[in-house]
């Protein structure tokens, strides 16, 4: 078996009475693609929030690529290589869809207290930004104004934006979040190339997608793992199929 | 100079580059039309834009909405005046105290406020900078709320540079008003820059693509600080006199709306909307007693239609050009 990229141990977060991750475990291993998947309101996006390091935990420890990163800053933890996508398009809606992702890639060129030069002119900085743009698909669009793109623009500049941080895992939080299904297979068939490249940590509700894509798959209920396994596992395991995937 | 003349085609272009040439010519262009003291107020709106200028780069590209940004007019014109107050009368002394302090003064302010957000932010800055307004009134030996005379302009040792001279005052601030122009161009596009504005967008994102934002906020805070004490410095210089009026909350007011006024988040908005904003209650004041009663309505009706001030609206005819 190989080594797990990241380990989730107990991990605990809760408001005021309600546990939104309740004593939670998770191991996801190097170059897999794992899925998180449940019903409304299972502590997914608390989950991310946590692995990702913008919320801080209750209890439990997080241990990314051998190290502790529990108490880790979210930028500390984009640093090491750990990077989230979000559910809600977060973009710069203000800023050129070029400079999205140049600022993505500036980010990981050491600190950015260069008060001089211009960013936009910066040839270097601009030809890897445009690179990135052609994988995804929006090597035409890097003039628009983020906020100006189609939704499902949006939603691929949302990864794009993740992947000029040169990860090594991504958190995809609902990539496919509000597409149409055209639009939701394209996205599964890119992610797919993206296979073996990125170890992933997927949390999506469209189940073609989770069940085309994932490794294995953890299902979350009140955020408890009642199951994790195979895709086939998952899909035949009675009690998820009465908790979630219903029995049709 | 082909790039500044390609510039001149847009309204933008054209309405910044008669902004800079008013600036230049008043001197010349006030004994002309026989209106001299204009030249004076021309000159109070140069200094002052220096200031609107360091407030519009944390607030219109770093969304650090500074309800007590005067407070740095104030380190730096009581830097002179206490200076000269005790003999000290080197340029190069009392600039760099005023400089330097505002920095400290503001790394202090910023390293605390920067903790917040929004109405928060905005609410402790004004109450830190109320904090110095009311140290300076309680200090009876600089003139308390009497304020504080300087006998004389800061002396820099060079024969040829004598602030003095009215001509040196005001060339010397017009040169600091299009140098901090030029800063401010620069800095707002580079790396640094980019950053600022980035968490003013989201800063959320700004962290999960790896940037602690808060050590870059804290930077420009600094920076708009130490400029701000620069417009405080030559404001004490060009008025021989400073009082604690010049940190009150209004002054910082003031200062916000000029931004808002002349265009947030542009490079000229401030200079514009500060030269405006003076200019026009020098002239309404000149008509009637009761010219609040008209400048009051006028700043509500820009807030409310004009957004993005007077270069958006310049900007508007911009786009139905292309």
């Amino acid at each position: 078996m190989t080594e797990a990229i990241l380990k989730v141990d107990n991990l605990v977060k809760s408001f005021g009475g309600l546990v939104a991750t309740d004593h939670f475990n998770l191991e996801v291993e190097q170059g897999e693609i794992h899925a998180i998947i449940g019903p409304n309101g299972a502590g997914k996006t608390t989950l991310i929030n946590q692995i990702s390091g913008m919320m801080k935990s209750d209890g439990g420890s997080i241990t990314f690529d051998g190290r502790d990163i529990t108490h880790m800053s979210a930028p500390s933890r984009c640093h090491t290589g750990l990077v989230r996508s979000f559910q809600i398009t977060s973009i710069l809606k203000n800023f050129r869809v070029i400079d999205n992702v140049a600022l993505a890639i500036q980010a990981r060129q050491g600190h950015s207290f260069r008060f001089w030069k211009a960013a936009q002119k910066d040839q270097e900085l601009q030809g890897a930004a445009q690179a990135v743009l052609e994988e995804i698909g929006l090597g035409e669009r890097g003039n628009v104004l983020a906020g100006n793109l189609a939704h499902g623009e949006q939603r691929r500049l949302e990864i794009a934006m993740a992947l000029a941080t040169s990860p090594k895992f991504l958190l995809l939080d609902e990539p496919m979040a509000g597409m149409d299904s055209q639009a939701s297979e394209d996205m599964t068939t890119y992610l797919r190339t993206l296979k073996g490249k990125y170890t992933m940590l997927l949390i999506e509700h469209d189940m073609d997608a989770v069940f085309a894509l994932a490794d294995r798959i953890t299902v979350l209920v009140y955020g408890r793992a009642i199951a994790s396994g195979s895709p086939d596992e998952i899909r035949n395991n009675a009690e998820v199929r009465s908790a979630y995937l219903g029995d049709d | 100079m082909g790039k500044i003349l390609s510039l001149m085609k847009t309204p933008r272009g054209i309405y910044n580059t008669i902004l800079v040439l008013l600036c230049l010519s008043m001197p010349f262009l006030a004994p002309a039309i026989e209106q001299d003291f204009y030249r004076d107020v021309m000159l109070r709106a140069m200094i002052f834009a220096i200031a609107t200028i360091s407030l519009n780069l944390i607030m219109g590209y770093g969304g650090m909405i500074s309800f007590g940004h005067a407070v740095y007019l104030g380190v730096g014109g009581y830097a002179v005046g206490i200076l000269s107050y005790h003999g000290i009368e080197s340029g190069w002394i009392q600039w760099s105290v005023g400089i330097i302090g505002s920095g400290l003064l503001a790394l202090l302010f910023g390293a605390i406020c920067l903790r917040t957000k929004g109405v928060y932010f905005i609410m402790i800055t004004l109450a830190f900078a109320q904090m110095i307004y009311f140290l300076s009134v309680s200090i009876e030996k600089y003139g308390s709320d009497d304020g504080l005379n300087i006998d004389t302009r800061s002396n820099f040792g060079i024969e040829a540079f004598d602030l003095n001279d009215p001509m040196t005052m005001y060339y010397t601030a017009f040169v600091l008003l299009m140098a901090c122009l030029y800063f401010s161009h620069r800095i707002v596009n580079s790396r640094f820059g980019m950053v600022i504005r980035g968490s003013m967008s989201n800063d959320d994102r700004m962290g999960s693509i790896g940037y602690p934002t808060y050590p870059y906020k804290l930077a420009a805070f600094v920076i708009a600080g130490m400029m701000a004490g620069l417009s405080g410095i030559l404001s004490a210089n060009f008025e021989s006199f400073v009082s604690p009026d010049m940190m009150f909350w209004t002054t910082s007011g003031e200062m916000i709306f000029m931004a808002v006024l002349g265009g947030l988040g542009t490079i000229f908005g401030p200079l514009g909307g500060t030269m405006i904003f003076l200019i026009l209650s020098e002239m309404l004041s000149n008509i009637t007693e009761a010219w609040h009663l008209i400048f009051g309505p006028f700043l509500i009706v820009v807030v409310l239609f004009a957004r993005g001030g007077v270069e958006g609206i310049i900007g508007k005819f911009e786009k139905r050009n292309d």
